[in-house]
């Protein structure tokens, strides 16, 4: 128990957490099926790699790491308006979400 | 003290990720990542990332998740069926995955020189951090506002309702799967 009243944390379970994070994210793009989920798996990598970013930022008192973090938020989010508007279009055209019948270009 | 909020955010954080892969449901899902996007806006306080920290919550669990809602919504998606997968993903995928997570993992733990986030850890400003942004790199901030501007304009090209694409020939050959 003494050693929970220790104030620091170390770097590298942040890391350890980002992986996980990261490789959860990888799961959810290979297991779900439904196109959004899919795509909510994608920002989860994201922001898993954001993580990384701030604690190599907080490594090495560089504040350059979060100012990439910064741009990532910005990019992910044309990303998210862009993939949402061509998710609503495959919908549109296409009257389903399942990845499984989104297949026309599959031989 | 530090301890116990990294615990605490660092398991609510995989909780709601491991709830996200569970839901059947894409609203829930949605829920779950607003979870570990919230717990990660605290775990970026405790790095001394205040200003990240505000970001993540209101671009990401702010902005982000609430556009996904919206299409959850719109779209009336219903519950995902349940299908295996590709035999490539749970051969490969699926064992591959755990590789790298205990490759990771180790070499993570084992690296030499890594500090620790506690009560002395410097905390970047947004003051240090607009100055770089606003000095240094002010091309690339400018450039992300043009960025942001086509995707809007692109979002709005592509989900209106278009005089130019016809509706599918074949739709009577689908099954809908719209929950109703």
């Amino acid at each position: 128990m003494n050693f929970l009243l220790q104030s620091q944390v170390p770097l590298s379970w942040f890391l350890v957490l980002s992986a996980a994070l990261f490789v959860l994210g990888v799961v959810g793009f290979l297991i779900k099926r439904n196109l959004i989920t899919v795509f909510m798996s994608i920002e989860l990598m994201l922001n898993a790699v954001n993580l990384s970013f701030v604690t190599f930022a907080t490594q090495w008192h560089a504040v350059k790491g979060q100012i990439f973090v910064f741009f990532v938020m910005m990019v992910a989010a044309a990303e998210a308006a862009v993939g949402l508007a061509i998710i609503i279009a495959v919908f549109r055209a296409r009257a389903t979400l399942a990845v499984d019948r989104i297949d026309l270009m599959k031989l | 003290m530090h301890l116990i909020v990294f615990i605490l955010f660092a398991v609510l954080c995989l909780a709601g990720a491991v709830n996200l892969l569970l839901q059947t449901h894409p609203i829930n899902s949605a829920l779950s990542l607003i979870v570990v996007m919230t717990s990660l806006a605290v775990l970026y306080l405790l790095l001394g990332a205040e200003f990240l920290a505000a970001a993540q919550v209101i671009v990401y669990s702010g902005a982000i998740m609430v556009l996904f809602t919206f299409v959850v919504m719109l779209l009336n998606a219903g519950r995902e069926e349940r299908t295996l997968g590709s035999k490539a993903a749970k051969r490969i995928g699926f064992p591959a995955v755990v590789v790298i997570l205990a490759v990771l993992t180790t070499l993570l733990l084992h690296v030499e020189g890594l500090g620790a986030a506690g009560p002395n850890t410097p905390i970047s400003t947004t003051e240090d951090l607009s100055t770089v942004l606003f000095t240094n790199l002010l091309l690339p901030f400018e450039v992300t506002s043009v960025l942001i501007l086509i995707a809007i304009l692109g979002a709005v090209a592509l989900a209106r309702k278009g005089h130019g694409d016809q509706p599918p020939a074949d739709n009577s050959t689908q099954e809908g799967t719209v929950a109703k």
